[in-house]
């Protein structure tokens, strides 16, 4: 752990390390912003609002692979994690990148299924579902991103043996992320009724 | 324990950390906990002059229908409208909670929980400049074509969604910008404020010995936390209808405005106990300094705040009893509603016992934190009759409401603020507050706060409604035989303005002229008062350890009546 900084950010009264505090509530207000605009996706969708029945034009294939590369990605930042705490810097930072690499592959995937449903006119204005599709994952997605960056940027400091403990702390946004996605796929991919 | 000495040879190694700074990092982008905690402040306290000036301006409007208004201009139906709304919006957002929560959090959690500073000091920073950026876009807002948004700062759909409703096309869409960019400032610092005083508390410190206004502070981001998040999800939707064309509340598109309304208020009823605990903190310890007494029911006032706290998300459709709810779901909100009177009842008591058999002494801090208590009570009594759906459907909408909840924010903010300004006054700037001004400022605002809000219970028994600029262009509302409360409640509250000259020019004298203050003027037990006036960088030249509450007062067999919670017991000296 660094040197520098206040006494303050050094303690731990509780014995949980701050870092890792300070994500877990940044976690928990996260959760209230998601789960309101989960909350009101199925207001509308049980309240049968017009357009829900276009959930059975989104891509199932396309959602359950990004669903598998999602989990994947998270069993590789929980390998950086394992081999940061051995001391293994170096495979920490191939198996970040590897995590990375799963997020670009999201991204990609993504991108796909948005031009495929822009293309057959399914824009964000077409009706209230698909308003829904597009906030939700595009706001999904933007978390995605995020952490790839964090990640990229994080890994630099890995290699150098430097902040090992935020391997961590990304790695409990990237679940986070990835817990989303596992109320989302159901939600807009499965759900047809 | 072991964690403890590890912790304190670590201690040792970062304190030589802290070093001279330029004027450019010291006071505009200041790491300082201290220093952010005054531009927290000051921002709030410009803020609050904004807010006051457009309330002079409708209220002006409202006295004197269609006359120029002195220092401000005329006053037409758009523009009352763009005034109530944002003074609404200002007083919650950029007065309430940068001043109770941000500016008195940064300063007092790292000095009453006895450590250098917040745990993420960068964090912090960022907190306040993005709530800067917020306040400059909501200025910015008032200035665009069209004018600044004028929907009610609870911003209803359809009428804040189009802009061929509202009329506001870009004043709408950056007044929603800048609120959102506050809650983003808020969420941000919140997270370091409970970091801080989870992790950050000096050895010897447990959870019961954290003084209430620390208590209260961390209650509050967490209910803000747990509140705002629909909240943001739906300003994003909100956004995406006016800028993108979505009909997320848009009923001409499948979309429901009543969502919009849970969503606002499933935030906006948390929103007034995040703002009220930190006051009912910083009022426990103004009595019990001035008191001389042990708080009466440390953890019953925890275990209320806490009530309150859960009660409070399921109070929320009481504000939506007109607005087409199922009648039957409008019972339970009644219930759950008049069931929250119950913990803020209790608090109340326990401060109460607290002043019972107390030597009580009346200085200013503890004259404005009595006339809270006092204060609030009508706000909370009239609060019950508003919660009962039945009477609600005849007040709803009336000056009846806009007098209760002024009641009720207005000892909360206002009050709250003076009465933490002038208790920790002495600390944040070594100077004292001259005390005759600062009684002169103090009945020259509480007055006239009774002669502003009182009347306006009895226009909106009157049935008069709150959403009009002027009543002589609707002959069945005009009622003329109200037109002299309507004046008299304007004079008081430009009387009540003036006075606040008063204090600002009190407040400004006394940080360059005011008498030097002691390190502890009020005899006060906590953290705060054992190190110079004002702090050092860094706070503490010794790390503290805390060996008891943060409340005993004339304890008996001690030789002072009060007992420093840093202070060893005489047997391990």
């Amino acid at each position: 752990m660094s040197t520098h900084g206040p006494i303050a950010t050094h303690r731990t009264a509780t014995g949980i390390p701050t870092g890792r505090l300070a994500v877990w509530w940044l976690m928990a207000s996260e959760i209230f912003i998601f789960g309101g605009l989960i909350m009101c996706f199925l207001l509308f969708k049980f309240n049968n609002a017009p357009g829900f029945e276009d959930a059975s034009m989104t891509s199932t294939t396309a959602g359950a692979f990004n669903t598998f590369v999602l989990l994947t990605s998270s069993l590789t930042i929980v390998l950086a994690h394992a081999a940061a705490e051995r001391g293994d810097t170096a495979a920490s930072f191939r198996y970040i990148w590897f995590t990375i690499g799963g997020g670009l592959v999201f991204i990609l995937v993504k991108t796909y299924e948005y031009s495929t449903k822009i293309l057959h006119g399914h824009t964000l204005t077409d009706n209230i579902f698909w308003s829904f599709y597009y906030t939700a994952t595009g706001l999904h997605a933007l978390h995605v991103f995020g952490g790839m960056v964090i990640m990229a940027i994080i890994s630099f400091d890995v290699r150098k043996n430097y902040n090992l403990q935020r391997v961590e702390l990304i790695g409990i946004y990237w679940h986070f992320v990835d817990i989303v996605w596992i109320f989302l796929f159901p939600i807009l991919y499965i759900a047809n009724f | 324990m072991g964690q403890q000495s590890e912790s304190i040879v670590h201690e040792a190694e970062v304190h030589e950390a802290h070093h001279e700074q330029s004027f450019l990092m010291k006071y505009i982008f200041p790491l300082d906990h201290k220093m952010i905690g005054f531009q927290y402040m000051f921002t709030g306290l410009f803020m609050a002059a904004i807010g006051g000036y457009f309330a002079y301006a409708f209220r002006m409007q409202l006295a004197f229908p269609g006359a120029e208004v002195p220092l401000y201009g005329f006053v037409d139906p758009a523009n009352y409208n763009m005034l109530v709304t944002n003074h609404g919006t200002i007083m919650i957002f950029w007065v309430a909670m940068p001043v109770l929560i941000a500016a008195f959090g940064n300063w007092m959690i790292p000095l009453m929980i006895g450590c250098d500073d917040m745990v993420f000091p960068r964090l912090n920073r960022l907190s306040y400049q993005v709530f800067l950026v917020s306040a400059l876009v909501l200025i910015l807002s008032f200035f665009v074509e069209g004018g600044g948004f004028g929907g009610a700062w609870t911003s209803y759909p359809p009428l804040s969604a189009a802009a061929e409703y509202n009329l506001t096309n870009w004043g709408a869409s950056l007044w929603l910008l800048a609120v959102a960019l506050e809650i983003v400032a808020f969420l941000l610092g919140g997270i370091n404020f409970i970091t801080t005083t989870m992790n950050a508390r000096a050895p010897g410190m447990g959870m019961m010995d954290i003084p209430i206004v620390i208590w209260m502070i961390n209650i509050a981001v967490i209910l803000f936390m747990s509140s705002v998040g629909p909240l943001v999800a739906g300003a994003v939707m909100l956004f995406f209808d006016q800028r993108l064309g979505t009909s997320f509340f848009m009923p001409s598109g499948g979309g429901d405005p009543l969502l919009w309304q849970h969503l606002f208020w499933f935030f906006g009823h948390p929103e007034v106990y995040v703002v009220l605990l930190p006051t009912m903190g910083i009022v426990a310890d103004i009595i019990t300094v001035f008191s001389r007494k042990k708080l009466f029911g440390y953890r019953t006032i925890l275990y209320t705040a806490f009530g309150t706290g859960g009660l409070s998300f399921i109070v929320w459709a009481h504000h939506q009893f007109i607005a087409g709810i199922d009648p039957r779901m409008a019972n339970v909100f009644v219930i759950t509603t008049i069931l929250i009177s119950i913990p803020i009842a209790e608090m109340v008591f326990s401060y109460i016992a607290t002043l019972y058999g107390g030597s009580i002494e009346f200085s200013t801090p503890m004259l404005w934190a009595l006339s809270f208590l006092v204060s609030f009570l009508i706000g909370g009594v009239t609060g019950i009759y508003l919660g009962s759906s039945a009477m609600d459907i005849y007040f709803h909408d009336s000056y009846f409401v806009v007098a209760h909840f002024h009641y009720t924010f207005f000892p909360i903010t206002i009050i709250g603020m003076f009465a933490a300004i002038t208790f920790w006054f002495p600390k944040m700037f070594g100077r004292m507050l001259d005390e005759t001004l600062n009684k002169i400022h103090f009945w020259g605002t509480i007055i006239p706060f009774n002669g502003l809000f009182l009347p306006l219970f009895l226009v909106g028994m009157a049935g008069q409604h709150r959403r009009i600029a002027d009543y002589t262009q609707y002959p069945d509302l005009a009622s003329p035989d109200l037109q002299g409360i309507r004046i008299f409640a304007t004079v008081s509250l430009v009387i009540m303005l003036l006075f606040q000259f008063v204090f600002i020019y009190n407040f400004f004298n006394s940080i360059f002229k005011g008498k030097k203050a002691p390190m502890n003027p009020w005899r006060a037990t906590t953290l705060e008062w054992t190190i110079p006036s004002p702090p050092p960088h860094g706070n503490f030249a010794e790390m503290p350890t805390v060996y008891r509450g943060p409340y005993e007062y004339s304890v008996p067999g001690h030789d002072e009546d009060y007992w420093p919670q840093h202070i060893p017991p005489k047997s391990n000296v």
